[in-house]
């Protein structure tokens, strides 16, 4: 598992790969809230197109992250999700949070 | 609280594993591929094997985080078994501090850590038939778990 972490103007842009769980889980919300802070980043794309599983301790820390994101009024994007992810995604209702969109490029062209 | 075959309608037992193993966070990945692989041998889609090996993250995560507090020395059991009508049984165990209020744990969203959603639970009950829990203060949790493969099916071609 391994994370990239790239910054684009006000966007933080968090590439994943790998499985989604409780062994990166905590250590990724740590970077990217260290990485919110210090950079005063608004807003977040996850990019989980490399991402072949995910739990609840993965998607923790996606909805928390949409929570501090939107409390200071930034966007949340997903991108890339496929399928077990796509699935447990939608099970969970971050789909209604969140857009999802199939590449990074979508947003840039939005 | 005893884990062991005993008592158990061991004739109609098609296959089983027991292992146990302690709360490393890198063994709940070993977990789930261990269970996901061990169920494919019910012929069963993709889909039903990737929904197991969710459920028993959730159930492992759970006794790292809370029964152990992310301590890396409890020992974790699970017993998984097969039986003759396809039916999956499994039990995730810890030796850990155990529940005290198990129907405020159970709430959809519930999470005594802030940082979490409270899925696990609502995970396990979704994705599989019976969810059923025993747990101690102070002596542990047990979670069992069990899915029926042929019903889907049925449900399927319904
Ligand atoms: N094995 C266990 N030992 C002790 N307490 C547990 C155990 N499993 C669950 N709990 C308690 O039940 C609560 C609900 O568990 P559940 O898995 O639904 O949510 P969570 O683990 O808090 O969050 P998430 O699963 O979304 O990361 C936990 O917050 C914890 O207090
Ligand atoms: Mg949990």
């Amino acid at each position: 598992m391994d994370v990239e972490y790239k910054t684009v103007r006000n966007t933080l842009v968090v590439r994943v790969k790998g499985e989604l769980d409780m062994l990166i889980a905590d250590k990724m919300r740590q970077e990217i809230d260290r990485r919110l802070e210090e950079n005063s980043i608004k807003n977040l794309i996850f990019n989980l197109e490399k991402v072949t599983f995910i739990d609840s301790s993965g998607l923790g820390v996606i909805i928390g992250r949409y929570k501090k994101v939107s409390a200071v009024s930034g966007r949340m994007f997903i991108v890339g999700a496929k399928n077990p992810v796509e699935k447990i995604l939608h099970f969970s209702g971050i789909n209604r949070l969140v857009p999802m969109y199939s590449s990074e490029q979508d947003i840039i062209n939005l | 609280m005893e884990t062991s075959l005993k008592g158990w309608e061991i004739m109609s037992i098609v296959n089983y594993v027991h292992f146990e193993f302690p709360s490393l966070p890198e063994n709940v990945s070993f977990a789930r591929s261990c269970v996901g692989a061990f169920v494919s041998q019910l012929n069963c889609t993709l889909d039903d094997i990737e929904e197991i090996k969710l459920v028993v993250s959730e159930a492992v995560s759970n006794c790292i985080i809370h029964a152990y507090e992310n301590r890396s020395d409890g020992k974790i059991e699970i017993i998984a078994s097969l039986r003759d009508d396809r039916s999956l049984e499994l039990t995730v165990k810890d030796y850990g501090k155990g529940i005290e209020n198990l129907e405020q744990a159970l709430q959809p969203s519930y999470s005594s850590d802030p940082n979490r959603m409270g899925l696990g639970f609502t995970f396990m009950k979704s994705f599989m038939d019976e969810m059923d829990i025993s747990s101690q203060p102070q002596e542990g949790t047990s979670v069992l778990l069990k899915r029926n493969f042929l019903n889907r099916d049925r449900q399927a071609y319904a």
